[in-house]
């Protein structure tokens, strides 16, 4: 099902957390919902997921809107919210057999689905334990499974590898971009290589507003403009070699921290060849050159602060 | 309606995994047959085959009783962020507060139909009059539908399950006891006013075994404001929050 944020807005108060946002997600496009903490990410979520009503504005999925079908939208959109909230009393299975219940999941069908829920979450082991006894990582794949037990079209995740170890985070993710090839996805964090890793569309969101919107790699293009290396230089005296580095034609700056070179060249300029034809010259070893990639770190930085 | 079972069968599953059910019970049980049979004006003390003694404690403890039930359910939530996992699933306000309503009443209803067998000693020990019986405990439903009603729309409005049980105690001592004392301190139509909304003055004719659809209107409509209090107090979340 196709997202249409419409014109959205949100006030606390007299203060905008949202401020007339419009986007558009397809069916099977995985949406990473980037900004930092309090830019209105969380309160985008409530609203498309129907648990707030917006200020202004609308969201259309399909042919429903979440004004006028809150009911039926419900049925389709899989949510997994902040802080992973969850009955710890209760039991996996049995809660995951009150959220397919609940869900409108046929009684028929509830068993294999909690199965395949089970599978799917890696939670074999930890099935019939209290909820309340299972670490951060597996309560977190309860959250998930919660999330997708009635099998909805639209998945929304809040921060979905908050809390979680390196090696859940990147299962997560795998789980994430499995289910991105045939359900719509947005999903929002605050941590880039999240992004990077699994989506095929990043929105950055500042101050309630879209900041940027496109495929990572086409941020990432618009942020790099100079080439940056990073080079190490022995042998040499380090102010010599700063001197004549900066001598280059092509050099736009030059730094030394004691330890490595930051080099950076004109806009357009790539300088790597006369760096090393410079070193052969003055018979310095050159042990590392290496590109600094502008990464969506940078993007993210660039258009949240100032 | 089946979507309002769910609820209520989670919510009483909750009951009962959490040993709250049992300690309610024990105690409930506990200080109803203590007055009924053992202390104060009890059945042998009045020597009649009757188990009114239990209808006048049973008035009190569940006063005390529902609110215990009802503080948790919706103030926990809030406080652990599980209402908003609940509200978006696919029910509505109204299906997730009516389902918490049964599964309140329902264990009240266990509760209290544990004190049946009394009603068969007292039935073995002398004529028992059966209507004034059975009409007294519906009286005890009708009464616990209002507290459930007062105790859900408390606990709606906070966080925290102390200020909830609190809250509900405060609401429920008005039509337990100061409505009758503002009652019989005013004259003319405020007096009939207050009278009115007394829960004593209605569950004691109930007791006595007089059903009149007054009573039962009367108890039904604090549940029913209550509830539609709670649902709008849940809808706000919609405009502001």
């Amino acid at each position: 099902m196709n997202i249409k944020v419409d014109r959205l807005s949100k006030l606390y108060g007299s203060q905008f957390a949202v401020n007339n946002i419009s986007f558009e997600v397809k069916s099977g496009e995985i949406l990473g919902f980037l900004g930092p903490n309090g830019a209105g990410k969380t309160t985008t979520m409530k609203i498309i997921t129907c648990f707030m009503a917006p200020s202004e504005g609308d969201v259309r999925m399909g042919e429903y809107s979440i004004l006028t079908d809150a009911e039926t939208l419900k049925k389709r959109i899989g949510y997994l919210p902040e802080n992973n909230p969850l009955y710890l009393d209760m039991p996996v299975i049995e809660y995951l057999a009150f959220s397919a219940a609940i869900q409108g999941v046929a009684p028929a069908q509830v068993k294999p689905r909690i199965k395949e829920m089970v599978r799917l979450c890696g939670l074999d082991k930890e099935k019939h334990k209290n909820i309340g006894e299972l670490s951060k990582g597996y309560r977190q794949r309860v959250g998930l499974a919660q999330a997708m037990i009635h099998d909805p079209d639209v998945l929304i995740l809040d921060e979905p590898t908050t809390g979680l170890d390196p090696n859940q985070i990147v299962e997560i993710r795998e789980l994430i971009r499995e289910l991105g090839k045939e359900k719509t996805v947005i999903f929002s964090t605050h941590i880039l290589p999240e992004v990077e890793a699994t989506c095929n569309r990043v929105i950055i969101i500042n101050d309630g507003k879209i900041v940027a919107d496109g495929a990572p790699s086409e941020l990432r293009k618009q942020a790099s403009g100079a080439e940056v290396s990073k080079l190490k230089i022995e042998d040499g005296n380090p102010t010599d070699v700063l001197q004549k580095l900066r001598s280059i034609e092509t050099a736009a700056l030059v730094d030394f921290d004691g330890r490595t070179f930051t080099f950076e060249s004109k806009k357009g300029e790539t300088s790597r060849r006369q760096i090393f034809q410079l070193c052969v010259q003055n018979n310095w070893v050159l042990t590392e050159l290496s590109p600094i990639e502008r990464d969506l770190e940078e993007v993210f930085r660039n258009v949240t602060m100032g | 309606m089946n979507k309002i079972m769910v609820i209520a069968q989670r919510e009483l599953g909750t009951f009962f995994d959490s040993l709250i059910a049992y300690i309610l019970l024990v105690v409930f049980l506990g200080f109803s047959g203590f007055f009924t049979w053992l202390y104060g004006s009890d059945v042998f003390l009045s020597g009649q085959a009757s188990i009114q003694p239990f209808f006048s404690v049973a008035y009190w403890t569940l006063f005390f009783f529902i609110p215990a039930l009802t503080m948790k359910m919706f103030a926990e939530e809030k406080n652990t962020g599980t209402i908003e996992l609940l509200l978006t699933k696919a029910v509505t306000d109204r299906q997730i507060i009516l389902g918490k309503f049964t599964a309140c009443l329902l264990l009240v209803l266990i509760a209290i139909s544990f004190s049946l067998p009394w009603y068969f000693i007292v039935w073995w020990l002398g004529p028992v009059d059966h209507g004034a019986v059975w009409c007294g405990y519906l009286g005890l439903l009708l009464m616990s539908s209002a507290y459930i009603g007062i105790g859900l729309f408390a606990s709606s409005i906070t966080n925290s399950q102390i200020v909830a049980f609190l809250l509900s105690l405060l609401i429920g001592i008005f039509f337990l006891i100061l409505f009758q004392v503002l009652a019989n301190s005013m004259s003319g139509i405020l007096s009939s006013i207050f009278d009115y909304l007394s829960i004593s003055t209605h569950f004691e004719s109930m007791s006595r075994g007089v059903i009149d659809t007054k009573n039962v209107f009367y108890f039904l409509s604090i549940a029913g404001i209550c509830l539609a209090a709670t649902e709008a107090i849940l809808s706000r979340r919609k405009i502001m929050e």
